[in-house]
């Protein structure tokens, strides 16, 4: 007995392993949902106008994906496969549910710039995908690793084009004017810069995205597809 | 392990998981409630102060921020300080003096208007800026996908809009959402909402030619283009809406 004991602590992973590590790292760079798997690019488009939003949509984001991983990877053998779709769906549904309760109570403000958005995270690919891919075939520290780490693959995207749309839109980041005053005149403002609307408009986020593609496919041929 | 493939384990599945989903999500919607409530609470009264004006840029006195309302946590503070008690339920051409028109929930009160015999309790704040009267009504209707609302400020001639705010639950950014702006907003900013001594409200008119608004009495500000029913929503819960207050208005300046 004793000795099957030792040979199971012995197979048990560490728990940063190196592939455990990979499974945060991967999606962070090479395995990104948005620039490589292409995955939830409305709300990247939609609320990254600001950081603040963005910073915000991030993290809501993984803490739905990180716990719905969890959830639904304790509940792997015990879910039918025949209603499997539906049960991810009520997963995700009650954790935006919960997210969108505790931004309300807690910084409403906030809940209603984000408003509609909280609950379109219900239809965020990168969730159900992750569900159906990962949790459902792997163990719950695993599975947590995985939500956390799409989810901040999803979240740095996000949080580089709010960076920039924000600092070339508005010329503000987090609402504090880096830039100088545009009306006042101060800051780079007094040597004629402008503020570009432009990079306020859904379009400019989509071509923010493209160039963080190409940038990455070029540093990395082995992404492009033949 | 029970069979997983069984239809009968589907259906149980199922049923405990709503139950448990359920029991979950009802316990902390209780327990958020009061919070989320007080958080509307201010919210209102941050739109009723804007309606009249009192906006951030009354307190900092940066103009930058004359669009943006005043801050959550001081809106109990400046909302006592600018209206108070001077709060009213209107009922035909009745006021009566209470602080319960703040709790009226004008959408209740519209739904139970359709029953025979029912007079519709009508909120009306009064505030006091710069020692004249703004009387603000509150507007409840309907846009293209979903609620719309809003508030609009009388001048103490009861004809002449002071300020109005607007509001939406669900209309299509970029389009009907753009009733919150201030280009839209702005422009009933001294419309009129009376032809002569005729009732007319104000609409929201394509095919005004006035983008800048500067026929103050036509009764018509721009529409958005591309927003043509929240536009039409807008000018029919003016129209509804305001109307219920005018025999109250009529006694007011008759005395």
């Amino acid at each position: 007995m004793a000795e099957v004991a030792e040979k199971q602590v012995k197979q048990k992973e560490p728990l940063f392993s190196k592939k455990n590590k990979g499974l945060m790292t991967d999606p962070l760079f090479d395995n990104n949902p948005i620039t490589i798997q292409v995955l939830g690019i409305c709300s990247a488009l939609a609320i990254t106008a600001q950081l603040k939003a963005s910073i915000v949509m991030a993290l809501a984001v993984m803490f739905v994906l990180a716990m719905g991983n969890v959830v639904i990877s304790l509940m792997r053998n015990i879910i039918p496969s025949k209603i499997r779709i539906i049960v991810q769906l009520v997963v995700v549904a009650t954790l935006v549910i919960i997210v969108d309760l505790v931004l309300k109570a807690f910084a409403y403000e906030l809940s209603k710039q984000l408003s509609v958005f909280v609950g379109l995270i219900i239809t965020n690919c990168i969730i159900m995908g992750r569900f159906e891919a990962f949790a459902l075939g792997n163990g719950p520290w695993k599975s947590f690793l995985d939500g956390i780490g799409n989810a901040a693959g999803y979240g740095l995207i996000l949080i580089i084009v709010g960076f920039f749309r924000e600092l070339l839109g508005s010329g503000t980041l987090l609402g504090f004017k880096i830039l100088g005053d545009p009306i006042e005149k101060t800051g780079l403002y007094a040597i004629g810069y402008e503020n570009n609307g432009f990079m306020l408009l859904a379009p400019m986020a989509l071509i923010t995205v493209g160039i963080i593609i190409w940038i990455q496919r070029s540093r990395n041929q082995s992404l492009i597809e033949s | 392990m029970a069979n997983t493939e069984k239809n009968s384990y589907t259906l149980l599945f199922a049923i405990g998981m709503v139950v448990v989903v359920g029991s979950v999500l009802a316990s902390l919607f209780g327990g958020l409630n009061g919070q989320i409530k007080e958080n509307q609470k201010k919210e209102k009264k941050q739109n009723i102060l804007f309606a009249m004006g009192i906006t951030k840029a009354t307190l900092t006195k940066n103009a930058d921020d004359a669009n943006s309302p005043i801050d959550a946590n001081e809106a109990d503070a400046i909302f006592s300080k600018y209206v108070g008690d001077n709060q009213y339920i209107i009922e035909g051409s009745k006021a009566t003096k209470t602080n319960k028109a703040f709790d009226v929930d004008v959408k209740k009160e519209g739904q139970k208007a359709k029953e025979a015999g029912y007079t519709r309790k009508l909120p009306l704040y009064i505030g006091t800026v710069d020692g004249k009267k703004s009387y603000v009504v509150p507007l409840y209707g309907k846009g293209l996908w979903d609620a719309i609302w809003g508030y609009v400020a009388l001048e103490e001639d009861l004809k002449t809009v002071k300020g109005a705010f607007f509001d939406h639950k669900g209309e299509t950014p970029g389009l009907g959402a753009n009733i919150k702006e201030s280009f839209f907003y702005e422009d009933f900013e001294g419309e009129s909402i009376y032809s002569g001594d005729e009732f007319k409200g104000i609409t929201v008119a394509k095919g005004n030619n006035d983008p800048t608004n500067l026929r103050k009495g036509d009764n018509k500000v721009d529409a958005i283009a591309g927003a043509t029913i929240t536009g039409d929503g807008v000018t029919a819960m003016i129209k509804s809406d305001l109307k219920m207050y005018v025999p109250y208005f009529e006694t007011v300046k008759a005395n």
